[in-house]
């Protein structure tokens, strides 16, 4: 768990960041948005001390992030940003190895852990631990950028727009990865981003940041319902937001008893998906059918368009 | 002559340039200067003159092949094969004319190699330059290739195969003195280096981390760099001096006004802006975003800079170091006039004596030294870029 308290960051007479408290839950994606200079990468790197608060403090599982050295503290804490930022003349597997061989592993363990990380990331070991950085793909550099702050098994991942380099359709696969590896090894996830699809398709909470302040720090659906702030209107887009909330719900979370003939749609679909499927075949109904052929229940349209009304 | 049928080979320009410098080298210069002593102005002999008719065919049949490769050939292999050849011919001729023209048991009668053979020695230099450009060999290779020549080159030297010819009859006479002067060259110009290195990598940091700091220091030491060497020697003399007459055990330790002393303080002054240059230019082109995640993960400040970024940065600062080496090779030569030493001393002495071949025996390995030190740095630096 992180609890952010009154943290605040000047620069002579700016205020970058503004009184920002927030707690973000173990085994959560929080994600904080803004426009650029929101002040939101400054609150990130105030997390790992890469900037130093003027005023306030960050509790990480209770414990002062300054009772340490910050470069100690730096290593229990996972880092990704834009770009990947790898070491251009290190392996792949060097690349992954770093905080292990800062904190001193002896070298099986580092070994056996950069294997499990490269197959858990879709990379071969055979054919990628000794490759360079510049000889993989955008898509694969930044997965390896993941590994490596994932390698010495932080509680704490933070994220730095870590998307923001790829290509839409492979930064998808990055986000479903993201979600993957976040429920298995369990990590706490702050991610920073300017883009708001991403913030609700990744975040359990959402933090939304104007000039310094956080304005609003709820639930995707929350901040579709109850804006705190014209600002956070904006930001969540008035003209689809009832598109936006039905894509927050699965068509399992959704589903009510009962059989349909319509399209078959999977539990995992989001009601947005299901709409769109029901209006493409011109069916009143869709079937929730699990991947092994169990059927879940049914969803009209009539169900689903209730589910986008605040 | 078509130029549209294949193989045929079209006139290659710079064979055109480096032929007729050649050929008219051969015409209007003399191959060798036999000169009664080592003062007096010598006589000009041809290659006709000095060799037997069959050895002086020979030499020119081999310079004709290398000419028409030269004009016609765009083999770089075959060019550089046959440059090699006519260098050594080249070599080879001098050597025997050498040999022909001293009587035996001689040791005043000079035989030197006359403009003939210099400018044909540069052409064949720049015909192999070029042949070798266009092989793009790897750095290894040319590392290889160098050792084999500098090889050659010794066994030839050491088989007294050039004892006849007028610089080496300077080396015989001087032979203590130039492995003296030779060891005191190479100390200057590696001390110098050293010391550089030194002082100016953590300058180069500092400029790099203090960017306020950056103007100034940079400002300071390319105002040094434009202070002719002789003057910076003069202005060197007063304080060294002074600090040897103030400071106990400074003269000593060689601290004087004149001597190695401010050869090698001004060498070092020298040499720091293409070291903190090149560290600040080396830094500068190291990715951020690695650095930014290096301190992300938790490296130290120590750990970024020597783990990170002075290794990303090395092929640019290596790039300085070899600027300074060939430029401290050169500049130690002027080191002499105040009493430095270092090979410099027989081109000062060989120009007071008007004894040209003195010169020859100071200069030549200097070119050399500094040739190979510029081939050998560049490899380096290609074999570390990533």
């Amino acid at each position: 768990m992180i609890t952010v308290e009154s943290l605040t960051k000047r620069y002579g007479e700016t205020t970058v960041v503004d009184d920002v408290s927030l707690t973000v839950e173990r085994n959560s994606i929080s994600v904080i948005v803004g426009t650029s200079g929101s002040g939101k990468s400054t609150l990130l790197r105030m997390i790992n001390r890469l900037v130093e608060p003027t005023s306030g403090r960050v509790l990480i599982d209770g414990r002062d992030t300054r009772s340490e050295p910050a470069h100690l503290l730096r290593r229990r804490i996972g880092y990704v940003i834009q770009g990947h930022g790898l070491f251009p003349h290190r392996t792949v597997a060097e690349n992954i190895a770093t905080v292990p061989r800062l904190l001193g592993w002896d070298e099986r363990r580092i070994e056996a852990r950069v294997t499990e990380l490269l197959e858990v990331f879709s990379l071969d070991p055979a054919s990628y631990a000794d490759a360079l950085p510049h000889q993989l793909s955008g898509g694969q550099q930044q997965r390896v950028g993941v590994a490596r702050a994932l390698a010495a098994e932080p509680v704490v991942l933070l994220m730095d727009e870590p998307f923001g380099a790829l290509d839409p359709i492979i930064r998808a696969k990055a986000q479903d990865d993201l979600l993957d590896i976040q429920r298995r090894f369990g990590t706490t996830v702050v991610l920073v981003t300017h883009d708001m699809d991403e913030a609700f398709r990744l975040g359990d909470r959402v933090a939304v940041m104007s000039g310094g302040r956080l304005l609003q720090y709820d639930r995707p659906a929350v901040l579709l319902t109850r804006p705190a702030d014209p600002f956070v209107s904006r930001m969540t887009g008035l003209a689809d937001r009832a598109m936006r909330l039905l894509s927050l719900v699965t068509a399992g979370e959704a589903a009510l008893p009962g059989a349909s003939d319509g399209p078959a749609v999977a539990p995992t679909a989001s009601l947005r998906e299901v709409l769109s499927e029901l209006l493409w075949c011109g069916a009143d109904s869709a079937r929730v059918v699990d991947a092994d052929g169990t059927v879940r229940g049914r969803l009209t349209v009539a169900a689903i368009l209730a589910h986008g009304r605040p | 002559m078509s130029g549209a049928r294949p193989g045929a080979a079209r006139i290659d320009p710079l064979g055109v340039l480096l032929v007729a410098a050649g050929a008219a080298a051969l015409l209007f210069l003399p191959f060798v200067v036999f000169k009664a002593n080592r003062i007096v102005p010598g006589d000009p002999r041809t290659l006709a003159q000095v060799l037997p008719a069959w050895a002086a065919l020979g030499c020119a049949a081999v310079l004709a092949a290398a000419a028409l490769t030269a004009l016609w050939v765009a083999n770089a292999r075959a060019r550089l094969l046959l440059a090699l050849a006519a260098v050594a011919t080249l070599a080879l001729a001098a050597a025997a004319a050498g040999d022909a023209l001293t009587p035996p048991g001689d040791r005043i009668v000079r035989i030197a190699p006359g403009g003939a053979f210099w400018v044909l020695l540069v052409c064949l230099g720049l015909l192999a330059t070029d042949a070798t450009t266009r092989l793009r060999p790897g750095p290894g290779v040319r590392v290889l290739f160098l050792a084999a020549s500098l090889a050659v080159a010794g066994l030839a030297l050491a088989h007294g195969t050039f004892d006849h010819l007028s610089v080496m009859r300077e080396y015989a006479v001087n032979a203590a003195r130039f492995a003296r002067e030779a060891r005191q060259h190479l100390k200057l110009a590696f001390g110098s280096l050293a010391a550089a290195a030194v002082v100016g990598l953590p300058l180069g940091v500092l400029c790099h981390r203090a960017p306020k700091l950056r103007p100034g220091i940079l400002a300071t030491l390319n105002v040094i760099e434009t202070i002719p060497a002789i003057a910076l020697f003069g202005i060197l003399m007063a304080p060294l001096a002074a600090l040897a007459a103030a400071v106990p055990f400074a003269e000593q330790l060689g601290i004087r006004g004149i001597g190695a002393a401010p050869a090698v303080v001004a060498l070092f002054l020298y040499s720091l802006l293409p070291i903190v240059a090149n560290t600040v230019a080396g830094l500068k082109r190291v990715s951020r975003a690695a650095v930014e995640a290096a301190h992300g993960m938790g490296m130290t400040s120590w750990q970024v800079l020597t783990q990170v970024e002075l290794i990303l940065a090395l092929p640019v600062i290596l790039t300085g170091v070899r600027v300074v080496l060939v430029q401290n090779i050169g500049m130690v030569t002027v080191a002499a006039l105040i009493g430095g030493g270092g090979l410099g001393a027989f081109v000062f002495q060989g120009i007071g004596q008007t004894a040209i071949d003195l010169v020859l025996l100071g200069a030549i390995p200097i070119v050399t030294l500094a040739f190979f030190a510029a081939l050998v740095l560049d490899a380096l630096v290609e074999v570390l870029e990533p």
